[in-house]
């Protein structure tokens, strides 16, 4: 199970935050700058596995990262959860947001939070992973994008 | 209207959307929160229009919000509201808020129950995909029995694959927050499995995984299958979860482990995916108890490849896996040392941590000293705090593993100055006390360097523990004089409480033992100068602002002055002091305390006096003498002042307990906590400053240690060759075989020390377990349940409002699971006599049997939790029929937490006289149709008039069911609702045909004027058989009984006596004869057929509430005395209470 999607960048700025179990708001803060403190302090070159913070998890749980330019991508898995296979599930992830904002920078993901969440949702549900092929979620996002272009301009009409 | 919606757009021009919210938060980086308030401020604006798409917009404003950190949850609501909306876009909005922002605890929840279930059954795929995402991340227990019909319905029929996709991995959540939903609905998830759709299949995996995993003992029957699609399937992520999956099933079933060795083997071979190769590995290891050791040997080759690899991630996983070969195969990783000693030079704090994780497992006896002495040039080098710590901690648990049992020199762990638990050493092992005091006050005395200026950091912490076992052994002490002038020095005032605490009490001792050495001396001034000593020094401390020091010392100073005049008058003290501080300690087990049975009948929370009224001063609260647990704050009208004064003296007494040795924490992490060191918890490891020496003059130091461990080996080994070289000697001149002395062997090492291993003190009858270990809250605990059990009739998904049900009609009333068990072969033999019938019948060439059964169950809906519902079945009467068998089958189901009861009543009817029907029908004989449908009647509580009748047709026959119709002949009181230009007799027609075997639900309205009656109403169910395309008819009756009316409603006393002092009720009794039975049954009865809730109950004295859908008060007052049940009952309507009394006799007099 995953238990939280987090984005921020590399000052601890949640660009995205989705947690699959109930927090409230002053612990999800808490918990993004916690992870934050525990992920930006890392190097480079060192491995993108981190033994869980305290206020997420627990022993079973990991923090797996990845840092594309500007941006941490940081999920938080119990262990049933492959460490690889997720590593490779934020490579598509992040693949598919380049596909839909077209080269995906910060900006994209600052003003445009909703559509990452559409996108995630297609990818991840309810903390289980729901399709890892790039091209399925692209076309299923595609499809609802359209339908809401259509309900829009029917409006306008 | 038009002209509306281009207004509401044009406004909409003019509000910020989410980008220009985000824009305007980039621009007011200096007041952000004032701009955000000032935007909070407009979006209630909008949320205030009527205009949904204005409405949207405020929403998705929230949203971004939310994750800034700002509450939302006052805009619930309205976020229901946007999820409700037809549109897409919006509906989108307001469920992606919804999953943000809504928990259990929201109450609007229980608003969107219609509006998920619609989107659920909605023709637009999409619509459906957000509504199930929303939900994943809300789901509630009610949202998830109330949804859980649907749920399934999408698994069996939806047509689009990603839809199905969906609800499969959403019935994992399901199955959490509503467990009585896996049985019923894991047959359907099996089948999945095998979808057809990869991605089903892959989602069905999933979940099945996520469960097995927490319980995968019940999921075992399941491995076959599992093993089919591992070696058939190519997708990695599947197989990587399946092979996830058997890792958790093999150490329950070694047969499976020897047979997944090939397959998983070839594929460590062959697959490219790294991923796959490591879950592959995994599972080798959680199967190698029965493995053989080429495989194990296998596995720790491709990890030592992984260790090697420049890929940090592939590095850590190495060290992850090896740790868990360490457990079974210690002997195949401890060749890899070299390795691992190598990577806790890695610049890579995780992997430096995994290394460290296994050096703890592959310490010996033999290379202990070696590997804690790198450990410690580690601890030199390590910066950063976190990463010192743990390397600490490890040092002390790799030296404390398994009650020091690899310790061969106990001299050189006591003189290591971090290990923080000497005073725990020193009570297991008698024979280095000695020693261990010695150690212990020479470091007092040097306490001077250590104190001072490294105050703050927390190497002081170890004082603690000196001046503990200074004092506990004591007469041990060479010079117990000059000790306890170094534990008085003035300087130990500056010392932390807890230590300065801990240094009084045991001056104490150390002066009784003073008095016991100068005793024999005829010369007494020691003696008294030794009073006066203590009582120079001891006003120091009473002045101490740590309570406990002042009390303490406060304590003793007065004794001391006490024992001075008596050595005034030449009195002898010394044996009574030292008998203060006589006894022996044992060592307690840390879950000592947790195993001491708690005796029958005492409860710690109960009051043992009456709560004090509020005027009494508050120490008289009851204390929390045991556990550390907080006094329960039963009234939470204390001032403020005194939560204050509470939290002061909690924190005292917290202090207190953690400065007791004797005291036994309830730290959850007892199980790290390998001796009952008192104040591991202050375990001087975050704030050692290495600029401080760690030597401290007097004590030898480690390194010495361990050159003086390698001579005693050196000279033991050389006395064991003389041995050896006489025996061989001897040998030789007896058979001259060779005999060579191989390397040294761990057990050659013989301890420094022999020690006793003083047995940790346990309550009796407390067994050592670990099963204490587990958290009781763990939701996957309810989810621990048998799956291969044939489901029961009574197991089936709450179908829309198949909630509550009512008071039992049928002759068969209450059954118990004997007579369940008497009925279930008469059954049996009734469905064999079915069978042979059919062979008769097909040796007539019958073309057509036809059985639809129509089971008929009443309800109420269920509004609050504690409704217990209970169901009862009204049986058709067959207008044809010539003879009846019924069969009766009982089920009681007890379920702790619903307390659900379902009664089954099935009547099979026969066709005795099949022979003459044949011949009146030709070739066709028909079996009587068994109609029996489960009817649930729903009181609607916004409209006291609408019942709503949910029945269930199962057809039971073999052949197709066509053309149902369903009518009801209406009453003047109710009336069946039909659709608008239909005729007051005309039937509705059911809109769905029944295969053989399939069962399916419709729901009919009814208006009902008068609750205050019940009624019978009859019907007729129409319908075609399809291969004889005969129309058939089947008559049953609907029993409306007023406790069906009845929803229960919790009460609370004082509401309830205002109710009966009030005066508008009108009264009436009733007697029950005869009733055998507890009074908690009779009352959890009454509360479960009638729907009643209790409001209060004195000995055997209950009163209790219900309330109609209109809206009447019903109150009980139940005594019982003998087998005499008297009920007084109220209600503001006489008719509807005489007929729900009459219901309640009738329950009791079938019982």
């Amino acid at each position: 199970m995953i238990k939280a999607i987090l984005i921020f960048n590399n000052h601890g700025k949640p660009r995205l935050s989705k947690f699959y179990e109930h927090y409230t708001e002053d612990t999800e803060q808490q918990i993004i700058r916690e992870t934050f403190h525990l992920v930006s302090k890392r190097d480079e070159n060192v491995c993108n596995f981190l033994e869980g913070g305290m206020l997420i998890g627990g022993s079973d749980y990991k923090l797996i990262y990845r840092h594309y330019a500007t941006l941490y991508f940081v999920f938080c898995v119990d262990s049933s959860e492959s460490e690889l296979g997720i590593l490779d599930l934020i490579q598509v992830f992040v693949e598919t947001l380049d596909k839909c904002f077209e080269n995906v920078c910060e900006l994209d993901l600052i003003f445009h939070v909703d559509k990452v969440h559409n996108i995630l949702a297609e990818m991840v549900m309810g903390g289980m992973v729901l399709e890892t092929n790039m091209n399925e979620i692209i076309t299923q996002v595609d499809a609802q994008n359209k339908m809401e272009k259509s309900e829009v301009t029917s409006v306008l009409a | 209207m038009a002209l509306k919606i281009v207004k509401g757009s044009i406004d909409r021009m003019f509000d910020k959307n989410l980008q220009d919210l985000v824009r305007g938060i980039r621009n007011h980086k200096e007041d952000e929160a004032k701009y955000i308030s000032t935007c909070i401020d407009e979006i209630k604006q909008e949320l205030k229009q009527d205009n949904i798409a204005v409405k949207a917009n405020a929403v998705c404003k929230l949203t971004y919000l939310q994750m800034l950190g700002y509450d939302v949850s006052w805009a619930a609501f309205n976020i229901v509201e946007v999820m409700s909306s037809s549109k897409f876009t919006y509906k989108r909005i307001g469920y992606l808020a919804a999953s943000q922002c809504f928990h259990e605890s929201t109450d609007v929840i229980m608003l969107t129950t219609n509006q998920i279930r619609k989107d659920l059954s909605s023709p637009n795929q999409y619509d459906t995909g957000v509504a199930l995402t929303g939900l994943s991340c809300f789901v509630t227990p009610d949202l998830a029995r109330d949804l859980a019909n649907d749920i399934m319905t999408l698994v069996s029929h939806g047509d689009c694959v990603k839809r199905k996709r969906c609800s499969v991995l959403i019935m994992y959540k399901v199955f959490l927050k509503y467990p009585e939903s896996l049985r019923p609905a894991f047959p359907r998830l099996k089948e999945k499995l095998e979808d057809p759709d990869p991605g089903v299949q892959s989602a069905a995996v999933n979940v099945i995984c996520e469960l097995a995993r927490r319980n995968p003992k019940n999921y075992l029957s399941l491995a076959p299958l599992f093993f089919k699609l591992m070696t058939s399937s190519t997708n990695n992520w599947v197989l990587i979860k399946i092979i996830k999956l058997f890792g958790a099933l093999t150490p329950l079933e070694p047969r499976l482990g020897k047979k997944l060795i090939e397959p998983l083997t070839n594929l460590i071979h062959s697959t490219s995916a790294m991923s796959l190769l490591y879950e592959c590995v995994n599972t080798v290891i959680a199967g190698q108890y029965c493995s053989s050791v080429g495989s194990v040997v296998l596995c720790v080759q491709k990890l030592r490849i992984l260790i090697e690899d420049s890929d940090q991630n592939l590095k850590y996983l190495g060290l992850l896996a090896m740790s868990k070969i360490l457990k079974t195969h210690p002997k195949s990783v401890q060749s890899h040392k070299d390795l691992i000693l190598q990577c806790l030079d890695d610049k890579d704090e995780s992997i430096r941590l995994r290394a460290l994780d296994l050096l703890y497992g592959m310490v010996s006896k033999k290379n202990l000293m070696e590997i804690v002495k790198k450990l410690m040039l580690h601890v030199d080098k390590a910066e950063g705090t976190t990463y010192r710590d743990e390397l600490l901690t490890k040092i002390i648990d790799i030296c404390s593993q398994s009650n020091y049992q690899y310790i061969t020199n106990f001299e050189w762990s006591v003189s290591q100055p971090v290990t923080p638990h000497p005073p725990g050493i020193s009570v297991s092992w008698w024979t280095i006390r000695v020693f261990a005091v010695a150690q212990m006050a020479t470091l007092l005395d040097n306490a001077h360097l250590l104190t001072g200026s490294m105050q703050r950091n927390g190497i002081c912490e170890v004082l603690y523990a000196a001046a503990w076992i200074c004092g506990e052994f004591s007469e041990h002490l060479e010079n117990p004089l000059q000790t306890l002038e170094a534990m008085l020095r003035p300087k130990v005032a500056t010392l932390p409480g807890h230590i300065q605490a801990v240094y009084v009490q045991n001056a104490a001792k150390l002066f009784a033992t003073v008095l016991k050495s100068q005793e024999g001396n005829t010369d007494s001034t020691t003696a008294q100068e030794t009073s006066q000593l203590m009582i120079d020094r001891l006003p120091l401390f009473v002045q101490s602002a740590n309570l406990e020091v002042q009390e303490r010392a406060s304590c003793i100073l007065q004794l001391v002055k006490y024992i001075q005049k008596l050595q005034q008058k030449d009195v002898e003290v010394a044996e009574e002091v030292i008998a203060l501080f006589a006894g022996e300690l044992n060592p307690v087990a840390p879950k000592a305390q947790k195993k001491v049975p708690v005796p029958e009948g005492l409860d710690l929370d109960a009051w043992i006096n009456e709560p004090p009224s509020e005027s009494e001063s508050e120490d008289e609260q009851p204390k929390a003498i045991f556990a550390k647990e907080e006094p329960k704050h039963s009234r939470p009208r204390h001032t403020e002042v005194d939560e204050k004064e509470l939290a002061r003296r909690r924190e005292a007494r917290k202090q207190e307990q953690a400065n007791n040795p004797f005291y036994i924490k309830a730290s959850p992490s007892s199980q790290k906590v390998y001796q009952d060191a008192p104040g591991v918890e202050h375990i001087p490891v975050v704030q050692i400053d290495l600029s401080v020496p760690l030597k401290v003059p007097g004590l030898p130091m480690s390194d010495q240690y361990v050159k003086l461990e390698e001579e005693r080996r050196q000279k033991e080994r050389a006395e064991k060759k003389k041995k050896e070289k006489k025996k061989r000697k001897e040998k030789r001149s007896g058979r001259g075989k060779k005999h060579d002395s191989g390397p040294e062997s761990e057990e050659d090492i013989t301890p420094a020390h022999m020690v006793d291993i003083v047995t940790e003190e346990m309550p009796e009858n407390a067994l050592p377990s670990d099963d204490d270990d587990k958290d009781p809250n763990d939701p996957h605990k309810a989810l621990d349940i048998d799956l291969d059990k044939p489901l029961a009739d009574s197991e089936k998904l709450p179908v829309r409002s198949h909630r509550a049900a009512e008071a039992p009609k049928s002759p068969a009333e209450d059954g118990d699971a004997e007579s369940a068990a008497t009925q279930e072969p008469k059954k049996k033999s009734g469905k064999e006599k079915r069978e042979k019938k059919k062979d008769k019948d097909r040796d007539r060439k019958v073309s057509l049997k036809c059985s639809v059964s129509l089971q008929i169950q009443f309800s109420t809906s269920r509004i609050f939790n504690e409704l217990s519902p209970s169901s009862f079945w009204v049986f058709n009467e067959k207008k044809s029929s010539k003879h009846k068998k019924k069969k009766q089958k009982k089920e009681k189901e007890e379920k702790e937490k619903k307390k659900k009861k379902k009664k089954h009543h099935h009547h099979h009817h026969h066709s005795d006289g099949g022979g003459e029907e044949s011949v009146q029908n030709g070739t066709v004989e028909e079996e009587e149709p068994l109609p029996v449908s489960v009817y649930d009647i729903q009181g609607n509580l916004q409209d006291g008039s609408q019942v709503v009748v949910s029945v269930i047709f199962e057809n039971k026959c073999d052949s197709f069911l066509k053309s149902m119709e369903f009518n009801v002949l209406d009453s003047l009181n109710s009336k069946l609702q039909r659709p608008e230009g239909s005729g007051p007799h005309d039937g509705l027609t059911v809109p769905f045909q029944l295969p053989p075997g399939v069962s399916n639900e419709a729901r009919f309205v009814f208006t009902v004027q008068s609750i205050v009656m019940p009624q019978k109403l009859k019907g007729t169910l129409t319908f075609i058989v399809k291969d004889s395309s005969t129309h058939e008819k089947l008559d049953f009756k609907l029993h409306f009984t007023c406790t069906s009316y009845l929803i229960t409603t919790p009460c609370y006393s004082d509401a309830f006596a205002k109710l009966l002092e009030s005066g508008d009720l009108k009264g009436s009794s009733v007697r029950l004869e005869g009733v055998n039975m507890p009074f908690h049954h009779l009352l959890a009865r009454i509360c479960f057929h009638h729907h009643f809730s209790v409001v209060e109950r004195i000995d055997s004295c209950a009163s209790m509430y219900s309330r109609s859908i209109q809206g009447h008060h019903v109150c009980l007052l139940v005594k019982t005395s003998g087998q005499t049940v008297s009920i007084d009952a109220k209600c503001d309507e006489p008719t509807l209470l005489g007929n729900v009394l009459d219901e309640i006799k009738q329950t009791f007099s079938q019982c």
